[in-house]
């Protein structure tokens, strides 16, 4: 198409984000900007001459093309809303954290630090990068904490204010496994550097040295013994409780059973005792342990409904408008929605014309139209025109926000009891058991005097811990790994989980599907380039996303200037109007007067001209590239594969092509009804992934062994869940699961590694020779071992398949 | 003799003084955002008013 290739030669980027100014480019200060919105924010900037903001990095801004409603902000002018947000305040001056998901490059990092530049009554600001959150201090007697937030949205940092934000604080992060790491860090250095005396062999004239030095090893493991591992006692004790038997549970019978036999030997003046190895191996399990509980900060595995509601509503009482918290919503108000806003509790609409986009919390395609009289549901989002409603249920009570409600929601999964680590360990320590018992039979026979040396070495030298080590590096490198590759897991219990399923379920709007563009496809009569220009020209006239999609379809590069007359729009049916004398119809069958249903695609539009039906456009959702071929890696690799879809059946064929006809598809599915598909699936023993995007899914995602939510961009909302994955790395889903089964082989291997370590360990135990030495000669040469297999062997892997 | 013993005291002090300044760095919160202190100093910045910080204030 040659229409085409002049416009290749003209793309211009916009100075403020980077973008392709496609429609019109606007010039301003010899700079080209896409959007009115860009370019007051370059205004603003450069007034203030903070224009580092674009030399930092090039075209840091974000996008302004969507406008922001003036009084957005005017729910933070109520002091209840204010009072759930800040974080300190006193009689001088506030301190506010927003959360800002526009933040991405070091020149968003300045700009936001030097807001006092651009408002003098900003005392000063402080970035948190990686959550992506700004600490903001500003003396609430000059500057209101709207017009804060207003000055971030003017320079395009919309702070994102949820209803969640009212009603807790986050979590601080838990630092106590870091300060255990320390002081055991530096108690095993100090006690290794002590401990080389009696390696090396001393003079028996400084036997004073001697004493002093495991005196000193003593004190130097007494935190160790009660402070830094009390991480195992804890967790060995908790598993206790629940009659489990976890791998805590033998480790911290080998660091009681090495501290005590150590101490007895010291007090006794027998010999050094174990301290360097106990401590050594209570650091080496520790760091593991801190790998493996890496979070991503930025991504929230926990979030419900309330993290997507906004804080508050627009409420009219006595023809006067004013904030209401969600919370406070009560049964007969009515509410005023604006453009893009969301519906808080269901309700009757009451003014105006509703077309709400569903998308997001039923999976429906295509945006609903409501009449004056009908019942709006929560969580849908209004576009086009203002409107009113009327409460009928409260937010707790409404039809979404119910699912919640739910029992499967209360309950956790009990992360710590499922990994097969545990049931080795109990193998591991009946065998140990059974070593010790015959070593101590054979010793009681030939000299009862040395049971007790051999059965403490025998406990010391083979607690799993080398089981503990493997598992917990092989778990953190593979959790690295997979976050690089924007796979961000919740915790390593999930790598795991993903390795034994059987089963995948997907869902399709938002997830297979995009909802960024429709394919259109046209049956019918060919149409001449003159009609296709009408029809473009009536179409433009619409703002109904299917309207919108035909003005694409239909747009000729020659378009001249057509009117339209008697432009007529019936909700729900179709558009009309006389364009150069020719009356064409665009609409449902009904509405262009088709007696005859062509197909039960709800989502198709006739059109006709003067009376006579031409043909019919078909929507289809835009499926992801790569959709065809994930399916079928996955369903080679022997998933088998369901669909569930809030939408309507218009895409069943096309789906049944891809998958073939024996997968089970199912349309309108509600919430709850994901929710116990995936239960009928895991009642015939599947072990069930599933694999959504939206609210809807959150049942679905709850109730699934692992539940993966996509997203386009982390920044935004997603309904809990144990993994979130960035829908572009979609095409590697396969590799994904293929590198958590290995997760299993690579602990077995390094764990069969350090068996035979033990067993060198054991033989000279058993034989009553294991000195101090060789146990600071084989534990740290063991654990380098596992160290090394864990992560050479996952980063071979995942070097080999390609990924990051 | 005895200067073994005052070096091995002298020894541990200064590892203990690391370990001290290791947990305050933690406490402090040096670890809790690893991205904006490396691109923060690379940036030329008109110093802010006195202010007290925000970290500062929630740990009290």
């Amino acid at each position: 198409m040659p229409d085409i290739a002049v416009s290749q030669t003209s793309v211009v980027q916009c100075f403020h984000c980077g973008e392709d100014c496609d429609e019109k480019i606007i010039v301003a200060h010899e700079k080209k900007f896409c959007c009115e919105g860009c370019k007051m924010v370059f205004e603003i900037l450069n007034k203030t001459g903070m224009c580092d903001y674009y030399t930092i990095s090039d075209n840091p801004g974000t996008n302004q093309r969507i406008k922001i409603r003036e009084d957005k902000f005017a729910f933070l002018d109520d002091q209840k809303i204010q009072n759930a947000l800040l974080s300190f305040t006193n009689d001088s001056e506030t301190h506010v954290n927003f959360y800002l998901p526009q933040m991405h490059c070091s020149s968003c990092l300045w700009l936001l630090e030097n807001l006092h530049r651009l408002n003098e009554h900003v005392i000063g600001s402080k970035v948190n990068f990686e959550r992506k959150e700004a600490d903001i201090v500003f003396d609430h007697r000059k500057v209101s904490m709207r017009e804060v937030a207003e000055l971030l949205t003017s320079i395009g940092y919309e702070p994102y204010i949820s209803f969640k934000d009212l009603k807790q604080q986050r979590p601080s992060l838990n630092m106590s496994k870091i300060y255990k790491l320390g002081v055991a860090g530096f108690c095993f250095a100090n006690i290794m550097l002590f401990s080389f005396p009696e390696y090396l062999g001393i003079d028996s004239q400084e036997l004073f040295l001697q004493g002093t030095f495991r005196y000193m090893n003593v004190i130097l493991s007494l935190p160790v013994f009660f402070y830094s591992s009390s991480e195992f006692y804890i967790s060995a004790w908790k598993s206790l409780r629940h009659r489990f038997l976890n791998i805590d549970a033998p480790i911290f019978l080998a660091v009681v059973v090495a501290f005590g036999r150590s101490l007895f030997e010291v007090f006794s003046g027998t010999g050094a005792g174990y301290f360097d190895s106990m401590t050594g191996i209570v650091f080496f399990m520790l760091i593991g342990r801190v790998l493996q509980d890496k979070t991503y900060q930025q991504l929230s595995f926990e979030r419900d409904y309330t993290a997507y509601f906004p804080i508050a509503v627009t409420r009219i009482k006595n023809d006067q408008s004013e904030s209401v918290a969600l919370p406070d919503i009560v049964l007969d108000d009515t509410l005023l929605i604006h453009h893009q806003e969301l519906i808080p509790a269901d309700g009757i609409l009451t003014r105006g014309k509703a077309l709400i986009d569903y998308s997001f919390v039923t999976g429906e395609s295509v945006p609903v139209e409501k009449e004056m009289g009908e019942i709006v549901y929560a969580g849908g989002k209004q576009i086009g025109s203002n409107i009113e409603l009327l409460v009928i249920k409260e937010v707790a009570q409404s039809y979404l926000t119910k699912l919640w409600n739910r029992s499967e929601f209360q309950r956790d999964k009990n992360d710590d009891e499922r990994s097969f680590v545990h049931l080795l360990s109990r193998y591991f320590t009946w065998i140990l058991f059974a070593i010790a018992l015959s070593a101590a039979i054979y010793w009681w026979v030939i000299d009862p005097t040395k049971i007790g040396h051999v059965v403490t070495s025998v406990l010391i030298v083979a607690c799993p811990c080398s089981l503990l080590l493997s598992n917990t590096y092989t778990n953190g490198n593979i959790l690295r790994r997979l976050g690089r590759n924007q796979f961000y897991l919740r915790n390593a219990q999930t790598i795991e989980d993903i390795a034994n399923i059987n089963y995948i379920v997907f869902d399709k709007t938002g997830t297979l599907t995009t909802g960024r563009y429709q394919d259109i496809n046209y049956e019918g009569e060919i149409l001449s380039d003159s009609i296709k220009r009408k029809i473009a020209v009536l179409a433009s006239h619409s703002t109904h996303p299917m309207s919108k999609a035909i003005t694409i379809w239909a747009k000729q590069s020659d378009s001249k200037n057509l009117q339209v007359v008697d432009f007529n729009e019936i909700p729900g049916k179709g558009i009309e109007g006389t364009v150069e004398g020719e009356h064409l119809k665009l609409g449902s069958a009904f509405f262009v007067n088709k007696t005859e249903q062509g197909g039960v695609l709800d989502s198709a539009v006739f059109v006709s001209v003067n009376g006579t039906v031409l043909g019919r456009f078909s929507f289809r959702n835009h499926y992801r590239a790569q959709v065809p071929k994930i399916m079928k890696r996955l369903r080679k690799l022997g998933y088998p594969i369901s669909i569930l879809s809030g939408d309507n059946a218009g895409e069943k064929e096309y789906l049944e092509n891809l998958l073939g006809k024996d997968t089970p598809i199912l349309f309108h599915q509600r919430p709850e009804d994901k929710l116990e598909a995936i239960k009928m699936i895991q009642a015939s023993g599947k072990k069930v992934m599933m694999v959504g995007d939206g609210l809807n899914d959150a049942g679905a995602l709850k109730q699934a062994d692992v539940g993966i939510a996509i997203t386009e961009n982390t920044a935004t909302f997603t309904p809990a869940s144990d993994v979130i994955l960035e829908a572009s790395m979609l095409p590697r889903f396969h590799q994904f699961l293929h590198l958590c089964k290995a997760n299993k082989v690579l602990v077995w291997t390094a764990f069969i590694v350090s068996i035979l370590y033990n067993i060198v360990g054991e033989s000279f135990a058993v034989s009553g020779h294991l000195s101090p030495m060789v146990a600071a000669i084989l534990m740290p040469a063991s654990s380098l071992t596992i160290l090394l297999i864990s992560f050479g062997a996952s980063n071979l892997l995942s070097w080999k398949m390609g990924l990051k | 003799m005895s200067v073994i013993i005052i070096l091995l005291l002298a020894s541990i002090s200064v590892a203990a003084l690391f370990l001290v300044a290791f947990l305050w760095s933690v406490k402090t919160g040096q670890y809790d955002d690893e991205m904006s202190p490396p691109m923060r100093m690379l940036l030329d910045s008109v110093p802010a008013k006195e202010s007290t910080d925000p970290a500062k204030v929630e740990s009290l």
